[in-house]
């Protein structure tokens, strides 16, 4: 088993383990899509209308939910002093940590989506555009929201920091996440086009998010 | 090598330096009789404060990982374990261990993962007089097969050493 | 004396000090005139009125927003590249006026559009961008606060910097295409109907105004900001030796 496999499943394992596990970002994820009715009321046309809208928002905050603890638990235990001294690169050392938190955080997000979509009355096309777009683009959020992680690492009341920061950069994983699943049900725009955007912009995160995020740990442990 | 000094002459930061954890604003570290290809974080093991457990995973699963992890496979695991007299409890999770059993599992993978630089920030702190002379036995198995330690302490290691004292002024 | 020597903090301090008084009075004439060439050279625009007026402050606090995060980022590129020590003191000292400049492009936006929106917001492509590079101001300002030591949360913003310089194009691009989706016309055209030389003039000087106020301002916070790192270096000193003593 090489270095990154054995991170990766340490990572994984001590996600289902502690603290919930992966259904806790499933519960919260329920919990915000039961918010919302409560908030624009329950009118099922204005909800389908708005259905892939509200999973998108929920599937994003939800995502922000362990992202906190991802680098913070390693730093304050000592575990990433140690990590920086094995072979592999750090890059690739939270490349693994994320893609363990894309599998414990954000996959069961994608497949709790069908179940929300059903509370929103959204018709089966577009719980599909939205779950295929939730596992387009959740990368990208799981990686923007790794460079969060790494600025706020050693900081022990982060609270809040790290959505004000991770947040505005997401913006645009947002606009073409919902759109593509828009797209896909209404037309006239083509659902390719955001899609491809939206897999674009993922690809492009899985490289500036390890990149990032490595360097602001070498120089945040100085 | 023992490092002596007060507290904040500079020990632990010089053992941090080493191991790569922190950068120099200037000067150079250098490593004679080392592998030219791997830089020296790479051939050193670094025991700090903190012991690098995750509560959550077994006994066996932490040294695995880190097994794993910083080279070397598990193959030594077990005699690792039973060396800092962990033997029985490998199924055992780590929060159950006492603090001087967590610095005990923290120490086994030095031994679990060969590599010839050990660099020990108060390895005695947290345990017993008994863990501390099997340490002692341990690091001067270490150094009779060619190894190298640098250990910052403030009492007796148990074995010779060369000693480093900083920051005390005449 | 070359540019290099403007890297040791104190001679910084003393050709600052001789600079600034001519930069506040070449801002304050700047201000005049363009002020003088907005409300006697520049047209009532037919539609709009006199209100078009605060397009000469709004369009060039929108560059200085951008233009701000620009000079930030090369701060952070000397700051991680070169580890230059003025660069932590120039990105700090830059981002609350990058933050205000881009707040006063909200507000102004918001008023030039009121008249023909009804409302003081609309959610159009450029006062959205806006907003979101407000939001990242003010990140980047969090995390100077928040981190403890000056040296690493320098090196924290400087990645956030660059991260954000990355990240503006796209999210420029993409609240774009977004509004495009929503709403067929922009109702706020940027520069009004047409730029012809009655309207560029002034824009221009308006624009130099702007830019002088944010160098004076910038050169300023940096001073105090090296004023106040040498504060804190003094009572570090005056610690470690009641320590040792």
């Amino acid at each position: 088993m090489t270095a990154l496999s054995a991170l990766l499943l340490r990572d994984t394992r001590l996600a289902v383990r502690v603290g919930g596990g992966a259904l806790m970002g499933v519960l919260f994820f329920l919990i915000v899509v039961t918010l919302v009715p409560f908030a624009v009321g329950p009118d099922l046309v204005q909800l389908r209308r708005i259905g892939p809208a509200i999973l998108w928002l929920g599937a994003l905050l939800a995502s922000l939910l362990t992202l906190d603890r991802l680098l913070a638990a390693d730093h304050e235990d000592g575990s990433l002093d140690l990590i920086l001294m094995g072979g592999t690169p750090l890059e690739l050392a939270v490349l693994a940590k994320a893609v363990a938190h894309w599998l414990t955080t954000c996959l069961p997000l994608v497949i709790a989506t069908p179940l929300l979509g059903l509370l929103l009355n959204l018709e089966p096309l577009a719980v599909a555009a939205v779950a295929l777009t939730l596992l387009a683009g959740t990368p990208a959020l799981t990686c923007i929201g790794l460079i969060g992680a790494a600025l706020s690492v050693a900081l022990r009341r982060g609270g809040l920091l790290l959505p004000v920061l991770v947040l505005p950069l997401t913006v645009p994983v947002l606009i073409f996440g919902v759109a593509a699943s828009n797209a896909a049900v209404a037309g006239p725009m083509s659902f390719g086009a955001p899609f491809l955007i939206l897999c674009a912009l993922s690809l492009g995160s899985l490289v500036l998010g390890p990149f990032a995020a490595a360097a602001a740990l070498r120089h945040g442990l100085e | 090598m023992a490092l002596i000094g007060p507290n904040g002459s500079g020990k632990s930061s010089l053992l941090r330096l080493i191991a790569g954890q922190l950068r120099p604003s200037e000067g150079l570290i250098e490593l004679h009789g080392g592998d030219a290809e791997r830089s020296i974080p790479e051939q050193a093991h670094y025991q700090g404060h903190l012991d690098a457990l995750k509560p959550s995973l077994t006994v066996a699963e932490n040294l695995g990982f880190w097994a794993r992890y910083l080279g070397g496979g598990t193959a030594g695991s077990d005699e690792a374990l039973a060396a800092v007299g962990l033997g029985g409890l490998s199924d055992l999770p780590a929060a159950y261990l006492s603090a001087g059993q967590r610095r005990r599992l923290s120490l086994a993978r030095l031994i679990a993962i060969p590599r010839p630089i050990w660099l020990l920030d108060e390895p005695t702190s947290a345990l017993d007089a008994a863990a501390q002379e099997r340490l002692a036995e341990l690091m001067r198995r270490h150094l009779g097969s060619g190894g190298m330690i640098l250990a910052a302490t403030h009492g007796p290691l148990g074995i010779d050493a060369n000693e480093l004292r900083l920051g005390l002024t005449a | 004396m070359a540019l290099i020597d403007l890297a040791n903090p104190t001679r910084f301090l003393g050709l600052t000090a001789r600079a600034l008084p001519w930069l506040a009075a070449a801002t304050a004439l700047a201000f005049a005139l363009g002020l003088y060439l907005v409300w006697f050279a520049a047209p009532d625009d037919y539609q709009q009125g006199a209100t078009v007026k605060i397009m000469f402050i709004h369009v060039p606090n929108a560059w200085l927003a951008m233009g701000v995060w620009t000079v930030m980022s090369i701060a952070s590129i000397g700051t991680l590249v070169w580890r230059h020590p003025l660069a932590d003191v120039a990105a700090k000292s830059a981002a609350p006026l990058g933050a205000a400049f881009t707040f006063l492009a909200l507000v102004t936006g918001s008023l030039w559009g009121r008249p023909m929106w009804g409302t003081y917001w609309v959610w159009d492509a450029r006062l959205t961008s806006v907003l979101v590079l407000f939001l990242m101001y003010l990140g980047v300002i969090a995390l100077w606060r928040t981190v403890d030591d000056p040296s690493r949360a320098g090196r924290a913003a400087a990645i956030l910097t660059l991260v954000g310089a990355v990240n503006l194009p796209i999210i420029k691009f993409s609240v774009d295409w977004w509004n495009t989706l929503h709403q067929p016309a922009s109702v706020l055209r940027a520069g009004g109907p047409a730029i012809h030389p009655a309207i560029l003039m002034p824009l221009l000087v308006m624009a130099i105004a702007f830019l002088l106020l944010f160098v004076t301002l910038h050169l300023a916070a940096m001073r105090n900001e090296i004023l106040r790192r040498r504060v804190r270096s003094m009572w570090l000193m005056q610690a470690h030796a009641a320590q040792s003593a």
